[in-house]
């Protein structure tokens, strides 16, 4: 698979650590909704380093969005976040990931549950279905730590819809004007926000790797079968 | 004819960066990397087969007949196609060597099958002459099950989406038959040397 030329046309800051990047790509091929790139950077000296990030943007958007969170001791991503300026280039190459992928052919009702950042490839989704006015239903539970963490928020007060429901819930409660949910996901949220079993929802969970443990057991222990669990983890390292 | 990003320097200083391939950073823990839930493994119901090309059951073992087999410690780089590598890891398993001992065959290619139905392939000759095992430590524990556990495959000088999590089984074939992650754009191969991550590479 060969690298493509991008340019970055956009920054958009998302919250304090974590950055959009909208990027032209000369001859993009087109990707679905879930799939990552990967990005390389070279140095002056041809010293280089490559990383995977998910794509936010839903199939047939005009450009390519990225959705990188700053690590301070990460190679790649303060550069991403902090150094990249409008007009800058960089390298790309993909659409990488064949599975953690949704298929708007399917009419089955969709639950998407991200952790963090983990809500990057579901945005691709959960875009998706806004843009073709999907007829089946889609439902995010999305937790992050504290109210000014929160990805896309604006973005789902528009997207909320009779059949597209965004619920979330904060892991740290920092603030007293937040009416929403509080705690981890956990079973009874997955039953309140989720979709019973029995209607057996294609489930797309993303985050961090003892997030997607976490839910995706929740999802086995109240009955979704494992094949209907789709999961994409990512490691301390591994986002970076 | 690649382009340089003004500005960035990368992080060169990283201890035994020079023995990583191409496009790897080294890490120190160990991200874990699965398509759907851990699967939980009934070790009473676990059984380990070598199907021959012909679909015959060639051998099976219980958990107690696999781990009365000889085992052997390995250290060894791994290199997952996500760009980590982790220099120096100690597992402790059985040869794959040991597990087709006895079995005659002229076929070339292998597929390991495990849990979930997930399937990887192989050439046969990447897996024999010391060079793959089916592992049940890691680092002087159980392999845990987000890791694995009972029992992985570990072919090391492959892509680490070769080494099968939850592997039970190997099936002889005749013909190359792209496992799971090979049918879904990843390389048919995966040697990282040659950083072939990608259909095409």
């Amino acid at each position: 698979m060969r690298w493509s030329v991008a340019t970055v046309a956009e920054t958009v800051p998302q919250s304090a650590e974590v950055v959009s990047l909208y990027l032209d790509v000369v001859d993009w091929p087109g990707h679905l909704a879930g799939q990552h790139v990967d990005v390389r950077l070279t140095a002056q000296d041809g010293y280089s380093a490559q990383r995977s990030y998910s794509i936010a943007s839903p199939p047939g958007a005009e450009r390519l969005e990225l959705t990188v969170a700053r690590l301070d001791d990460g190679e790649v991503s303060p550069y991403l976040t902090t150094d990249l300026d409008v007009g800058d280039q960089l390298e790309v190459r993909g659409p990488i990931g064949g599975y953690f992928v949704w298929d708007a052919a399917d009419t089955r009702p969709v639950l998407l549950v991200g952790g963090g950042l983990g809500v990057v490839p579901l945005m691709a989704m959960l875009r998706l279905h806004a843009a073709l006015n999907h007829d089946g239903a889609m439902r995010l539970v999305y937790s992050t730590r504290t109210r000014r963490q929160i990805l896309y928020r604006d973005e789902f007060d528009r997207l909320d819809s009779e059949r597209r429901a965004v619920t979330v819930t904060l892991t740290r409660d920092d603030d007293p004007d937040w009416s929403g949910r509080l705690g981890r996901v956990n079973r009874q949220l997955l039953c309140e926000a989720g979709w019973s079993p029995d209607v057996e929802p294609r489930c797309f969970v993303c985050g961090p790797t003892p997030f997607v443990e976490a839910v995706a057991n929740a999802l086995v222990a109240l009955g979704h079968k494992p094949d209907n669990i789709k999961a994409e983890r990512f490691g301390p390292t591994a986002g970076d | 004819m690649g382009i340089v990003n003004r500005g960035f320097r990368g992080r060169r200083s990283q201890a035994g960066a020079e023995t990583v391939p191409p496009g790897q950073y080294l890490v120190n823990d160990f991200p874990v990397l699965t398509a759907g839930p851990t699967p939980l493994v009934d070790l009473d119901a676990w059984d380990f087969t070598v199907v021959d090309e012909t679909g015959a059951q060639a051998a099976r073992w219980t958990w107690s007949e696999f781990r009365a087999l000889p085992a052997e410690d390995i250290t060894t780089d791994i290199h997952c196609v996500t760009k980590w590598s982790k220099l120096s890891t100690r597992w402790r398993g059985v040869s794959v060597d040991t597990l087709l001992d006895g079995i005659e065959t002229s076929t070339e290619y292998v597929v390991a099958f495990a849990a979930g139905d997930y399937t990887t392939n192989l050439p046969l000759a990447d897996v024999i002459d010391g060079q793959a095992w089916v592992t049940f430590a890691y680092d002087g524990i159980d392999l845990e099950a987000e890791h694995g556990g009972p029992a992985r495959l570990l072919v090391p000088h492959l892509y680490l989406w070769k080494s099968a999590k939850w592997v039970r089984g190997l099936r002889l074939l005749d013909e190359d038959e792209p496992g799971f992650w090979e049918s879904l754009g990843y390389h048919n191969y995966g040697d990282p040397w040659r950083e072939q991550r990608y259909w095409g590479d």
